[in-house]
């Protein structure tokens, strides 16, 4: 198994304790603010910062400090994307390229054609970097890293120089790419949006510690606490008590702002336990307001429109609760059904918390 | 014009230079890149030549170096020579004093080399060594460029120096600039003034050449 595992820790430049693996074929997405420590993390894998811990690579070792191994860059097969691509501006895209490789002229001219063939690059060996619009430069940085027969691909926001139409097209090639090669990939963004389309498995990393990892499905919709579910861009974040328990039915009743919520319950949960809990915007429905369902009597929460964004044929309606006016309920609703029930800022609206979409988190200790 | 002179001082701008610009590469990049102790004082010791009278690094060359002292003394039992009023000398001398006119224009462009462009070359496989040749030197041309060409025409205009640490002796230490010295002393005006101006032509040639070259840039 041509897998890539890290376990790392620093104290500087800034501090690190992570550890994480990432399989042959899988991209991970590293996520987490600016400053988190995440392009840390890449450069110790790079061997361009020296952490104490392991770092094996299909079986190689290039970092282990009890037994004094530390390989440098040089040595360690990396393919690194730098966040501003770091191409070298006085060589052509055919020489960023065949300066990356060790094989002799002519062939490695030919490997570069390839790649950039592959890229969608062709015809462009002669020019400098600094005649390439932002994409192609990307695109030159993501062949050059290829060109060593990287053991393991490192993408520092890959994505964060270029506009926004560029950005979508780089990342559905990414994807492809991604298919297409067999080595672990780890991708560093803040761009939560970017990591739940390209990534396999996501960790969300701050102040330097990784705080989840897993599915990016699970990481954003089921945070492990409150600081997690803050870093996932969770709008619907409340504290609440669980009163009781049913084990067998897999539920409980969570008391939350002078009202009584369904939940389903976890085993680490105790009755009387005050919890963090979360709900995304999709897991809100509202109430017809001309035929009544019979979902309306499932955590029915009466509340007052106070915000209302159309965006993408989507709207996102903010209402504050008739019991808890300093809360704010954020709900997602197609835009054709904001029309149909006539949704307007000032206007009183039933909604149904859905059970099944309610995530409790484990009390904080 | 003193053709000899004029023979000297090339000679003598040429070894300095071939000698100097290597160190001040060396020195430049370990200025740019590293963090040490001392490094502040090592970067004071560099530009002290711009400030300090050239008979003062003239004095304490000889303090040193006369066979007298115990260093001229070690060099004369060992070698046979001494620096003092000798060619090596005055080269000895002149790497000293035009150590800021090399180091500073390449401390400034190994400054402005981004730190990510060293790093995308090693992530890219080349070692220290093809790192330097292929990235670093080719975008620090332009003040390679400038560093060879300020201290080999400082080296030629040098005065003071050259006339504490060897003298005046035709066709080994009487440079360009002692020339002129010695020509105005004998009242000779037309002989200083064809040597003047042809110093004063190189001088203003070279220093619009660093001009342009840091407008390229």
């Amino acid at each position: 198994m041509k897998r890539l595992q890290v376990d790392i820790r620093q104290r500087r430049p800034i501090p690190l304790e992570v550890g994480l693996h990432c399989d042959r074929g899988e991209l991970l997405a590293l996520v987490g603010p600016s400053g988190s420590g995440k392009t840390s993390v890449l450069r110790c894998i790079a061997g361009l910062h020296h952490p104490t811990g392991r770092i094996v690579c299909g079986g190689e070792v290039w970092l282990d400090d009890a037994r004094g191994i530390a390989l440098p860059p040089q040595r360690r097969r990396v393919g690194f994307v730098f966040q501003d691509y770091a191409l070298f501006p006085h060589l052509t895209v055919l020489q960023n390229l065949t300066l990356a490789c060790r094989l002799p002229g002519d062939r490695a001219r030919e490997k570069a054609r390839r790649w950039l063939r592959r890229v969608h690059l062709a015809g462009l060996e002669d020019r400098l970097p600094d005649t390439l619009s932002g994409g192609q430069r990307q695109r030159v940085a993501l062949a050059r890293a290829m060109m060593r027969d990287p053991a393991v691909i490192l993408l520092d926001e890959p994505f964060s120089a270029v506009d926004q139409v560029t950005r979508r097209r780089l990342r559905l090639e990414m994807a492809e790419l991604k298919r297409r090669l067999r080595i672990p990939m780890i991708l560093v963004t803040h761009d939560l949006e970017e990591a739940e389309m390209l990534a396999d498995r996501m960790a969300l990393i701050h102040r330097g510690r990784i705080l989840q990892q897993g599915p990016p499905a699970e990481v954003m919709l089921r945070p492990v606490d409150a600081e997690a579910a803050r870093l996932v861009d969770i709008r619907n974040l409340f504290r609440g008590r669980v009163i009781a328990v049913d084990r067998a039915g897999g539920r409980c009743r969570l008391r939350w702002e002078g009202g009584e919520l369904e939940a389903p319950w976890r085993r680490s949960i105790p009755v009387g336990a005050t919890v963090d809990w979360c709900i995304p915007p999709a897991g809100l429905l509202l109430h017809s307001r001309r035929r009544p369902s019979r979902g309306v009597r499932e955590n029915p929460v009466r509340g007052r429109i106070v915000e209302i964004v159309r965006f993408g044929g989507r709207a996102q309606v903010v209402l504050v609760p008739v019991s808890a006016p300093e809360r704010r309920l954020h709900l997602d609703l197609p835009l054709h059904v904001a029309e149909r029930n006539r949704l307007a800022v000032g206007e009183p609206v039933g909604v149904s918390l859905l059970s099944r979409f309610i995530h409790l988190m484990a009390p904080r200790r | 014009m003193d053709w000899q002179a004029l023979w000297v001082s090339l000679r003598l701008a040429a070894w300095t230079v071939a000698l100097l610009i290597p160190a001040a590469v060396f020195l430049a990049r370990l200025l740019a890149w590293r963090r040490f102790p001392g490094r502040l004082a090592l970067e004071a010791v560099i530009a002290l030549p711009l400030v300090l009278p050239p008979s003062v690094l003239g004095f304490y060359f000889l303090s040193f170096f006369n066979p007298g002292a115990p260093l001229g003394r070690w060099l004369m039992e060992t070698t046979g020579t001494t620096l003092v009023f000798s060619f090596p000398g005055l080269v000895l001398a002149s790497l000293v004093y035009s150590l800021p006119f090399a180091v500073q224009p390449l401390l400034r462009a190994f400054q402005a080399i981004p730190p990510q462009l060293r790093e995308a070359a090693w992530c890219s496989g080349l070692g220290p060594w093809r790192t330097f040749w292929k990235i670093e030197l080719p975008l620090a041309r332009g003040g390679l460029l400038s560093a060879l060409v300020l201290s080999f025409a400082h080296t030629l205009g040098e005065f003071g120096v050259v006339l504490m640490v060897g003298g005046n002796i035709p066709g080994r230490t009487r440079t360009l600039a002692v020339a002129i010295y010695d020509r105005v002393q004998a009242f000779d005006e037309a002989a200083a003034g064809r040597m003047s101006l042809f110093l004063l032509g190189f001088s203003l040639m070279a220093v619009m050449a660093v001009f342009a070259v840091e407008r390229r840039r």
